[in-house]
C-alpha cells in the first residue's frame, strides 16, 4: 500500500468493482483444488489409531527416510546458502564479462523440468561422466549415493538463495558501508559486521525456502540416488512405493508427517519476511 | 511462501551506482592476485572505500563461476550433448517416433487445460488481494502459497485418495464409468495443483506496487469493472502476467513426480513427456531420452529468454512512468 488517496480512505474496502466476484472466485478455486484435497489427507490420517499412526511414521524404512530427506535437505539448503550467497554477492556488486549470461542461468534449477535435471547430472557425475570420471580417482562416489541426493538438491535449491539474498544486496544502502569505512573498518569487517546482518534475513529465508524445496522434491532425486531402502530413499519416494503397494494408510501417514514439516516452514519463511521488511524499512 | 523470481517492480539502481567506479581501477590493475603489488592507499590506484581489492574480486567471481559450471553449466550441456551425440538424424527418429509424439501432444492438452485455469484464477486473486482491503487477506494470500511447499509427489496422491479405486469420490466416479486417477484426467488435476500458485505469485507484487489510482481514474470517468480490467489493469500487467503464464507452462509441461503418481504409465495413453523421458531412461535407452529431454531444455531455455525479455519490458515501462 503507497498511499491512500481520500477516496479510498472514506470506502471501506476500496472503490473499485468487482470484489464479490474475485475474492468470491479466489475462495472457491482456492477450497477445490487446495484446501479441500489437503484437508482430506487430514482426515484419512485420522482414521488411523494413535498406535498405527505411529508405527506406520516411525518404522525404520521410514526414519530412514526422513534422515535422508531432511539431512540432504539441509546440507543442500547449506552449501547453498553459502555459494548463493556468493553468487548473489558477485552479481549485485562486480561487474565481469558474461554477468548477464550468468545471471540469467541461475534460474535454470527453476524453469529445468526435475526430470531432466535428474537425468543431467546423473549423466556428469556418473563415474564416466565428464565430472565423475575426475572425482572417482579421488574415492569420491556421486551418483547412487548419499552424496548424489546431496547434489541434486543443491540443484534444485540454489535459485532460491541467490534470488532472495540478491535483491537486498542490490538495494542495501552503500551508505552505510561508506560510514564503516571512514570509522576505520577494512573491507573484511565491514562484510562481517555490516554487510552480513544486513542480509542474515533474506539468507536465512533463502535457506528455509531451499530447505522447503528440497524436501518434497522427487523428480531430480530418483534417477541419481539409486533409491536403495534405508540408504538412500527419500520421503517422497516412500510415499510413492507405498501408493504403488495400494498401502493408502502408510502413504498418507508419512505424507502427514511432511505436510506438518512443511507448514511450519511456511511459517517460518513468512515470519523471516516478515523480519526482512522490517530490516528494510518498508513496514 | 514467497521467493520473487519475477520481473521486479522497482528499477534496480545497483547498475547506475557501480558507474562510479573509476575504469582504471580494474583496467590498469597487475594481473597477478597479488595483494602485496597493490597497496591499498596508492594514489595511483585509487579505490572506493566500499570497492573491493582487485584479488578479492576476482577470487570471489572465480568460486562463483566455477560453482554454477560444475552445477548449472555443465550438466545444462551435458543434455545438448547427449541428445545430439548421434547425428541429428537419430534425434529426429527419437523425437518423432509415435510413443513420443502421443507424449508431445498429451503433455501440451495438460498446458492447454490448466495454464488458462490457473492464469484465470491468479488474475482473479490479484485483482482481490491487491485491489481491496479485508479481513483474512494475509491468510488468503498464504493459502494461494500453499501448493509451493507442497511435495508434487503428495500432490500426486490427493488425486488417488479423492478419485482412485479405494478414494473418496472413486467408487462414484468408477459407477459412472470415468476414470480419472491413472488417467488424463487425473494428469491434469496434478498438474492444476502444482501450478496452482504462478500466475498469481507473479502478479501480486506488481499489482500492489502499481497502487488503484489509474483505476480509480478509469472508475471517476464512467468505466464499467470489466472496461477498467480490461483497458487499464491488464494492459498495465501485461509483461508480468505473461512471465507469470510462460512460468505457470513451464511447470505443467515439464511436471514430473505429482504427473508420475497418477499416470497409468500406460506408452502412447498417459505418458507426459517428462514420463517419457524416465521410461527410455529406465530402459537404457539413453540417446532417445537424452533427445526427448533436449526438447524439455528448449523449453527451459525459452522460459528463461521470456524472463529477461519481461524483466527488461518492465523496467523500461517503469522508467518512462518516471519513478513509479
Amino acid at each position: 500500500m503507497r498511499s491512500l488517496t481520500a477516496s479510498t480512505r472514506r470506502a471501506h474496502r476500496g472503490v473499485l468493482p468487482g470484489f464479490g466476484l474475485s475474492t468470491g472466485f479466489t475462495v472457491f478455486y482456492l477450497g477445490l483444488v487446495v484446501l479441500i484435497p489437503l484437508s482430506l489427507v487430514v482426515l484419512k490420517a485420522s482414521e488411523l489409531t494413535w498406535a498405527e499412526a505411529i508405527a506406520l511414521t516411525t518404522s525404520p524404512r521410514a526414519l530412514a527416510s526422513y534422515r535422508i530427506s531432511f539431512g540432504a535437505a539441509a546440507a543442500g539448503a547449506a552449501v547453498n546458502t553459502v555459494f548463493g550467497g556468493l553468487v548473489a554477492w558477485v552479481l549485485a556488486r562486480y561487474r565481469f564479462p558474461g554477468r548477464r549470461l550468468v545471471d540469467a542461468l541461475v534460474d535454470l534449477p527453476f524453469a529445468l523440468p526435475t526430470a531432466v535435471s535428474g537425468i543431467a547430472l546423473c549423466a556428469v557425475y556418473s563415474r564416466n561422466g565428464w565430472i565423475g570420471r575426475w572425482l572417482e580417482p579421488l574415492g569420491v562416489k556421486v551418483v547412487y549415493s548419499e552424496l548424489g541426493v546431496v547434489l541434486a538438491l543443491t540443484f534444485i535449491g540454489l535459485p532460491f538463495v541467490v534470488r532472495t539474498v540478491q535483491p537486498v544486496l542490490e538495494d542495501a544502502d552503500r551508505e552505510v558501508e561508506e560510514a564503516a569505512a571512514v570509522l576505520g573498518a577494512d573491507r573484511a569487517q565491514t562484510a562481517l559486521r555490516v554487510i552480513l546482518p544486513t542480509v542474515l534475513p533474506a539468507a536465512l529465508t533463502g535457506f528455509a525456502l531451499a530447505f522447503a524445496r528440497a524436501v518434497g522434491e522427487y523428480g531430480s532425486v530418483v534417477f541419481i540416488s539409486g533409491n536403495m531402502p534405508l540408504r538412500t530413499e527419500i520421503a517422497p519416494l516412500l510415499i510413492m512405493t507405498r501408493l504403488e503397494q495400494f498401502d493408502y494408510a502408510g502413504a498418507t501417514a508419512i505424507a502427514t508427517v511432511m505436510l506438518a514439516v512443511s507448514f511450519v516452514l511456511l511459517l517460518a519463511v513468512n515470519r523471516l519476511q516478515a523480519w526482512t521488511r522490517v530490516l528494510a524499512g518498508q513496514v | 511462501m514467497t521467493v520473487s523470481l519475477a520481473p521486479t517492480a522497482v528499477a534496480r539502481s545497483a547498475g547506475e551506482r557501480q558507474e562510479d567506479v573509476p575504469p582504471e581501477a580494474t583496467a590498469a590493475s597487475p594481473t597477478g592476485p597479488s595483494p602485496a603489488a597493490s597497496p591499498p592507499g596508492s594514489a595511483a590506484r585509487f579505490r572506493l572505500a566500499t570497492e573491493d581489492p582487485p584479488w578479492v574480486r576476482r577470487l570471489l567471481v572465480s568460486v562463483a563461476l566455477l560453482f554454477l559450471a560444475a552445477f548449472l553449466l555443465v550438466p545444462a550441456a551435458a543434455v545438448v550433448w547427449e541428445a545430439f551425440r548421434g547425428g541429428i538424424h537419430l534425434w529426429w527418429k527419437a523425437v518423432t517416433e509415435p510413443d513420443a509424439l502421443a507424449a508431445i501432444r498429451l503433455t501440451l492438452l495438460v498446458a492447454a487445460i490448466s495454464v488458462p485455469l490457473n492464469t484465470l484464477f491468479g488474475v482473479a486473486a490479484a485483482w482481490s488481494i491487491t485491489r481491496f482491503r479485508f479481513r483474512g487477506k494475509n491468510l488468503l494470500l498464504s493459502l494461494v502459497d500453499l501448493p509451493f511447499g507442497v511435495s508434487p509427489v503428495i500432490a500426486g496422491m490427493l488425486v488417488i485418495l479423492l478419485f482412485g479405486s479405494r478414494g473418496v469420490l472413486g467408487p462414484w466416479v468408477l459407477a459412472h464409468d470415468v476414470r480419472i486417477a491413472f488417467a488424463v484426467p487425473g494428469i491434469v488435476l496434478a498438474t492444476v495443483f502444482v501450478t496452482f500458485p504462478f500466475v498469481a505469485r507473479e502478479l501480486v507484487p506488481f499489482m500492489q506496487a502499481q497502487g488503484t489510482e489509474e483505476e480509480e481514474a478509469a472508475l471517476v470517468l464512467g468505466a464499467s469493472g470489466w472496461q477498467i480490467l480490461t483497458r487499464v489493469t491488464l494492459p498495465n500487467v501485461r509483461w508480468s502476467l505473461l512471465y507469470g503464464v510462460i512460468l505457470c507452462n513451464a511447470r505443467a509441461m515439464g511436471e514430473f513426480g505429482a504427473v508420475s503418481v497418477v499416470s497409468g504409465h500406460v506408452r502412447g495413453l498417459t505418458n507426459t513427456v517428462p514420463l517419457h523421458v524416465e521410461i527410455l531412461y529406465d530402459e537404457y535407452a539413453f540417446r532417445a531420452s537424452f533427445a526427448v529431454a533436449s526438447l524439455l531444455f528448449l523449453l527451459a531455455v525459452v522460459t528463461l529468454v521470456a524472463k529477461q525479455v519481461t524483466e527488461w519490458k518492465v523496467r523500461a515501462e517503469s522508467e518512462t512512468w518516471g519513478g513509479r
